[in-house]
């Protein structure tokens, strides 16, 4: 797309751009993000949510923190306000879409085999088992990872990143790359807070603050209904923004661009 | 893990830029990666020779430009450097910051050997 136009070049890099090589050889600059065929094919995904007024949340964490259980208390709680579907990108077997469908909720199961992470394209080869008609809210649960999924864009609007209190209140420092991606922070099973002592929540968002992170972070227990209803009111609004950007012809993409949309905007 | 995938992704897109050069095959190839894009050069560097297998840059020598994390404080508008797990402000400390560089996962450069000239049909 910018291959030719030079809106890669930038103050900082344009030295990079130009230089003599030897005879017989040539040096080519192509300032392009490496993952930038991820990245379209992320925006086709994009508009396919978009051309629905769906929005699409992408739901992050280590293994076990939750993000099945959240589902499947979200669903029941949204049953007769949305119509839902969700993406099941954890691998191990079909249990997590069971899970969802038992709920009467569409539901595909991504067999990624032994990927640690979901990419555009596999989410797109799943819209295609789909009907998205009708559809309110995609929810794209990825592979229990802290490290790689934060690096590939599904066409998601929104990244949702779950910290159990079961883990470290350091998470956040630890995987950066993870966090500083999240558009909401959830610390889940808060149930079990009472019988740990060494999870500070306020810890937790203050390592969240430190990626310059503004994301809200709420506070809930899944299997005991806690904290649900700010979850739910976030999830509402974000839907209704997500419809008055789609009347306005406007998309969103997750906290962090991608490095071509910076450089388009530092050469506007 | 997924140094590999991003390799792979880095084989096609040097491909695409030899065809487009018309040149026989790649011999350098410079890649910039910021901490905070969440690829391990010495994991892509690993990975690369499996990518590259049979490939027209499988020869190549991968460099890597290292990016500084450098934030924009959005309070007092210093630009100061940051480790990426504490992105404030290191002049007034805020974290109302903005991240100028370190985010960057690039294809920069790349120096291909020109093909010899095609003999002219007849
Ligand atoms: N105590 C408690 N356990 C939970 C809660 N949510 C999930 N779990 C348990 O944590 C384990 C992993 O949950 P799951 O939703 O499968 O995690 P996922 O791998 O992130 O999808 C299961 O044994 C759940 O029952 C919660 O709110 N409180
Ligand atoms: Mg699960
Ligand atoms: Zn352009
Ligand atoms: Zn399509
Ligand atoms: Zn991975
Ligand atoms: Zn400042």
């Amino acid at each position: 797309m910018c291959d030719t136009c030079g809106c890669n070049l930038t103050p900082g890099n344009q030295h990079l751009a130009f230089k003599p090589v030897a005879k017989g050889a040539t040096a080519v600059s192509v300032l392009k993000g490496l993952l930038a065929k991820n990245d379209d094919q992320a925006a086709h995904n994009r508009e396919h949510f978009d051309r629905r007024a769906i929005l699409a949340i992408n739901l992050m964490s280590s293994p076990g923190s939750g993000k099945t259980a959240l589902l499947e208390a979200t669903l029941t709680a949204l049953k007769d306000e949305f119509t839902c579907a969700v993406i099941e990108g954890d691998l191990e077997t079909e249990n997590d879409a069971e899970r969802i469908r038992a709920k009467g909720v569409q539901a595909h199961q991504i067999v990624t085999g032994t990927a640690c992470h979901l990419d555009a394209h596999l989410v797109h080869d799943a819209l295609h088992h789909m009907t998205l008609d009708g559809i309110d809210l995609l929810f794209i649960e990825n592979v229990g990872n802290l490290v790689c999924p934060a690096s590939f864009d599904l066409g998601q609007h929104l990244n949702v990143t779950l910290l159990s209190v079961t883990e470290g209140d350091d998470k956040p420092a630890k995987y950066p790359v993870m966090f500083r991606a999240a558009d909401a922070m959830l610390l889940t099973k808060t149930d079990l807070l009472a019988v740990l002592d060494d999870f500070d929540p306020d810890k937790a968002e203050a390592h969240l603050r430190n990626l310059a992170n503004p994301a809200p972070v709420m506070r809930l227990s899944a299997r005991k209904g806690m904290g649900m209803d700010a979850w739910l009111a976030w999830l509402r609004e974000q839907l209704a923004a997500q419809r008055a950007r789609v009347a306005k012809g406007q998309s969103r993409r997750p906290a962090i661009q991608a490095d071509g949309m910076k450089y388009h905007k530092a050469t506007a | 893990m997924h140094e590999l995938a991003v390799a792979q992704a880095l084989v096609e897109q040097v491909d695409a830029v030899i065809d487009q050069h018309q040149a026989s095959r790649a011999t350098l190839i410079r890649v910039r990666i910021g901490p905070l894009a969440g690829v391990v050069p010495d994991l892509l560097a690993t990975a690369f020779p499996l990518a590259a297998a049979g490939r027209r840059m499988e020869h190549a020598d991968l460099e890597f430009t290292h990016a500084p994390i450098r934030v924009h404080c959005q309070t007092c508008g210093a630009e100061t450097e940051a480790p990426m797990n504490r992105l404030l402000c290191g002049a007034c400390g805020d974290w109302h910051t903005r991240i100028q560089s370190g985010d960057e996962l690039l294809l920069e450069s790349v120096e291909l050997e020109t093909a010899p000239a095609l003999p002219l049909e007849t």
